[in-house]
């Protein structure tokens, strides 16, 4: 090597060298910073959400819907936002570092079952509440239920349940049904299937991430269904939309909400109108506190609010109900102030189950074009004061 | 099933293996001919599908969003060639790896930077929608056939621009013998900027065609990587006529696989399990294919060694 | 210009240092990314033995991560939920002691290796990384599916499994476990690198004609080390499901392979301490990178271009300076 190349290189590794020492170093200072445990708030929750790569849409909404109401309601409660990445097992580190390392009293912002799986049980077993804005896996609502798991959404099977209901309203006798290999997807079908009333034309489970359609679109013009019901959430549902509404096929489309929600639907267009989906929430829902909060949502952050903003802002004025009522150290008194579910909820009146899951009416939306802007419109009611199947198998 | 269902199918899955093609187009170039290892393929083709879609927003126009696609992957792919790849040539595999891996970082946050977490909206021409009659009574999707055309097109192209242009005898040479080929006289360093950024905009254009059907998102690159991966491999490396083989093949086998798998099982298994049992083991047939493949022909199908 | 043995001892104090001090400071969060830390090193070192010395690139080394996290997690579930594996033919109960799960995770890992292995390496470069990738993805999408273990839900273990003589749920005491067997795994890499199966390795690494002129068993020798590397990195995957009291089908995805490839790569390929610097710092990055930016991960890929391009070696090499052998 040339004298003046290994020159080179000696400073370039000199540097490295001390930048290699400066990380170690920075990494025990930051060590140092001990945060000091804060005196004033008189109530910590921990709100770990997806912020970064596929889901980031999703946990933006809960994210905000969460502290939209903090920022209304929210005197005295300290609110710590980390992002899980999607990723069960950073959902579990931050899991711990709040509990151990933050002192939260509540944990909340959960998108996706397996991690929720993964956090609840031992966020419970650690002797903290755990409210869920959004996914209720059937584990947690039966046999594994826990008087500190609170779930301020549904259950997972409830959207499916509705859609099967509906099915039967709207006249489907032959349905085709589909969703990806994965347990929320079985699920889904079973849940489906446990309120639908007529024939089945088809059965499928697609690849979980599948983008390409077209051998499933072509089952379902040969088989003669009157209706498909589908469950695919995020990126699969835009690609199945479009991809049918472009087949010529014309049957109705049913499904929940997941598919249909406020942020996904602009990236659908057209191919979605008219499609029934089932949501236990809506914007047109008609009390005062829904008005409000998607006036306010829309004012503060530009685009209008989805169903899981409502959950997490339903959340967040939960635990600011509960926490006026009784003190978070006092276990006992905060979670009966919690079961007593005693707020302004957007859907109206809000109540749990035995399980602590939501007993409430589903209701039926139609995509519509407001405007520019692609949106849902309630059209009727799927299920009304509808309970979980699993709440029977809780023994709380 | 009846036959024109399984006609349907495997056309279906003809179309499938093209439209596969089509996004490994571009890679098959850079990691097949020019033997770089480059994991940023699925970032690229993400970046012409956000382009095609601001694009078509913007203007209406979707030949406009496709030239915004390959425009904008082009300049990317430059860049990156400009600024990283060209260390890393005489590197490690290793080294690529990482690099591109940093790479897919870098561009999908900068995307949700600019674009925002929520998917965007890219839809087909209307010239362009709706069905077709093919003989035997088939209706098929014009758009998909434009697909198949297009992606027939670029397998034709990129095999006459390896195999018969004196541009592409100096890539394959470069590749064999990058030193040789500098001191014939060549400059090799615009010619691999050059194929770099046309394996880029091929990954590009393969977004905006496929994102108009498909969603528009961060991290919608990453499937179609590793099946462009798959693909060129169970191809053969280096081979065009390998890739759009091992592309069909691999269509082939996921429809049929996806669509006869739980029939079969049906016969012997009742339903529910067939379905699930069906369709997990489709989940797995491509991968399996490829194992297969290499285990009997360790360089692929058309590979040399 | 530094000793790589100088290096090895500071990183090694490092990470003993790092978690005392936290335990000291009473941040028990900082004890637990130091176990972790610790875990995914040494699933990178186990790599690092078929990687960096062997020179046989697996991007599918998450197969052998995953299989040691569900043997851990399958074992568990069943003594959580008092039934039994298997009755039929013979009696398999569920444990949750990590002896023994530590054991089967090796063994089901170091099968796997051994007929994943046997088969891959029938092919070479890049043909042998992509089947290596496929098998991985193969157990990922069955992982998935299965429903009889969580399918992508996932298994949730409620209590840390126990080792006699250890409170295993106090972080300190899991922390200076899974320190303990990272120092075993690492003096027993150590030995077999320098031993004649060590060299033949590397030297089959550097040049394959040469080696088999020899009369070296190429295949043979490079199926055991596969093995071997397998079964390491089974047994990290144990103790990651450990420590999450959780497994999922992601430990089997092709993002776990790649990361735990990035580890060694960060660090230093065929480094012996090289794997335990690229999983710290990539750890701390993710970390803490977190708090400047919701889009920390631009700054997290920028830092990884910059240590690619200009630290070649790694950290352990770009303060080493001195090459290792193979180059």
């Amino acid at each position: 090597m040339c004298p003046e190349t290994q020159d080179r290189e000696n400073t370039m590794f000199t540097t490295l060298r001390w930048s290699a020492l400066g990380v170690a170093t920075a990494a025990a200072m930051s060590l140092a910073g001990v945060a000091a445990a804060d005196g004033h708030a008189k109530l910590k929750v921990g709100l770990i959400t997806t912020l970064t790569g596929g889901g980031a849409g999703i946990g933006a909404d809960i994210r905000d819907g969460f502290m939209l109401a903090m920022k209304q309601g929210g005197e005295g409660i300290e609110v710590v936002v980390e992002d899980d990445q999607r990723k069960p097992d950073i959902a579990v580190q931050l899991a711990d570092k709040m509990i151990q390392s933050e002192k939260v009293d509540i944990l909340t912002g959960i998108i996706w079952s397996n991690l929720a799986l993964a956090v609840v049980p031992s966020t419970t077993a650690q002797g903290k509440f755990y409210l869920s804005p959004n996914a209720g896996p059937t584990q947690l609502a039966g046999r594994g239920c826990h008087e500190n798991y609170f779930n301020v959404a549904w259950q997972n099977d409830n959207l499916h349940e509705a859609a099967g209901a509906h099915a039967n309203t709207a006249g489907f006798k032959n349905a085709f049904i589909l969703a990806p290999n994965y347990p929320a997807g079985q699920d889904a079908l079973k849940g489906f299937k446990r309120m639908y009333e007529g024939e089945l034309a088809g059965e499928l489970y697609t690849k979980l991430g599948q983008t390409d359609y077209a051998a499933e679109i072509a089952q379902i013009r040969a088989s003669g269904a009157d209706g498909i019901f589908f469950f695919l959430p995020g990126g699969m549902g835009i690609s199945f939309l479009k991809q049918y509404a472009d087949s010529g096929i014309d049957l109705p489309v049913v499904g929940p909400a997941f598919s249909f929600d406020q942020g996904i639907l602009q990236a659908v267009g057209d191919a979605a109108l008219g499609v029934q989906n089932t949501s236990q929430w809506s914007k047109d829902i008609d009390n005062a506190t829904n008005k409000a909060f998607v006036a306010d949502f829309a004012a503060a952050y530009g685009r209008l609010p989805s169903l899981y903003a409502s959950q997490s802002f339903d959340t967040a004025n939960l635990i600011i109900s509960a926490a006026a009522k009784a003190d978070v150290k006092d276990q006992d008194a905060f979670r009966d102030a919690l079961r007593a579910a005693d707020f302004n909820s957007t859907r109206g009146d809000f109540k749990f189950g035995n399980n602590q899951h939501p007993i409430q009416d589903i209701y039926v939306r139609e995509v519509i074009k407001e405007g520019d802007i692609f949106t849902n419109k309630i059209i009727g009611t799927g299920l009304t004061d509808h309970q979980d199947v699993y709440a029977a198998d809780c023994k709380l | 099933m009846s036959t024109i269902l399984l006609i349907e199918q495997i056309l279906n899955g003809l179309q499938f293996g093209v439209m596969l093609f089509l996004m490994a187009a571009g890679l098959t170039l850079i990691f097949g001919v020019m033997g770089l290892i480059n994991l940023a393929h699925g970032a690229l083709y993400m970046v012409g599908a956000f382009a095609a879609a601001s694009m078509a927003a913007w203007s209406g126009s979707f030949t406009l969003a496709l030239i915004a696609a390959l425009v904008a992957a082009a300049m990317f792919g430059a860049l990156i060639e400009l600024t990283v790849i060209r260390r890393l040539y005489k590197r490690d595999h290793l080294d690529q790896v990482l690099a591109t891996f940093a790479l897919i970082l870098v561009f999908s946050e900068a995307t949700r930077w600019v674009f925002g977490s929520f998917p965007l909206f890219l839809d087909m021409p209307d010239a362009l929608s709706g069905t077709v009659m093919l003989p035997g009574g088939i209706e098929y999707s014009k758009y998909r056939l434009t697909i198949i055309i297009i992606g027939l097109l670029v397998a034709l192209g990129l095999f006459l621009l390896i195999a018969r242009t004196r541009v592409g005898m100096r890539i394959r040479a470069g590749e064999n013998d990058r030193e040789m080929i500098g001191a014939l006289g060549v400059d090799i360093s615009i010619l691999y900027t050059m194929v770099f950024a046309l394996g880029a905009a091929l990954a590009g254009l393969s977004g905006a065609l496929v994102g108009a059907i498909q969603s528009v998102e961060v991290g919608m690159g990453e499937p179609v990587l590793i099946l462009a991966f798959v693909v060129i491999v169970i191809g053969g490396i280096g081979s065009i006529k390998g890739a759009l083989a091992g592309a069909i093949l691999v269509g082939l086998t996921d429809t049929l696989g996806r669509t006869l798998l739980p029939v079969l099982f049906s016969t012997f298994m009742d339903a529910s399990a067939a379905t699930t049992i069906g369709s997990a083991l489709a989940s797995m047939l491509i991968y399996i294919l490829m194992a297969g493949v290499l285990i009997f022909k360790p360089t692929g199908l058309f590979g040399s060694a | 210009m530094i000793r790589e043995r100088y290096i090895n001892a500071v990183i090694l104090a490092l990470m003993v240092i790092i978690p005392i001090a936290a335990l000291w400071m009473d941040e028990p969060f900082t004890i637990t990314l130091a176990t972790k830390a610790v875990i995914l090193a040494l699933a990178a070192v186990g790599l690092n033995l078929a990687l960096g010395q062997g020179g046989l690139v697996s991007f599918g080394h998450a197969a052998y991560f995953g299989v040691g996290g569900y043997a851990m997690g399958i074992l568990a579930s069943h003594a959580q939920n008092y039934t039994p594996l298997m009755e039929v033919p013979f009696l398999i109960e569920g444990t949750n002691q990590m002896p023994v799960i530590w054991l089967v995770a090796v063994v089901a890992s170091a099968l796997l290796a051994l007929v994943i292995g046997a088969l891959s390496l029938r092919t070479s470069g890049v043909y042998f990384i992509m089947v290596t990738l496929a098998f991985g993805q193969m157990l990922y999408y069955f992982a998935i599916s299965w429903p009889a273990y969580g399918g992508e839900d996932g298994l949730s273990i409620y209590v840390r499994n126990e080792f006699p003589g250890l409170n295993t749920l106090v972080p300190i005491q899991f922390f200076g476990l899974c320190f303990a067997v990272l120092c075993v795994v690492l003096f027993m890499v150590h030995r077999l690198n320098q031993s004649p199966f060590g060299l033949a390795l590397m030297g089959a690494h550097q040049n394959e004609e040469r080696a088999r002129t020899v009369g070296i068993n190429v295949t043979r020798l490079r199926l055991v080390a596969f093995v071997i590397s397998g079964a390491i990195t089974g047994l990290a995957g144990a103790l990651f499901a450990d420590l999450n009291r959780f497994v999922s089908p992601v430990m089997f995805d092709w993002h776990t392979s790649g990361q735990i490839m990035i580890f060694i790569i960060l660090g230093g390929v065929a480094r012996l301490c090289g794997p335990l610097a690229g999983a710290s710092l990539y750890i701390i990055l993710e970390h803490y990178l977190g708090g400047l930016s919701e889009y920390w991960q631009i700054y997290l890929g920028l830092i990884l271009l910059f240590v690619v391009l200009f630290a070649k070696g790694g950290i352990v090499g770009g303060l080493a300076r001195k090459e290792v052998r193979h180059g």
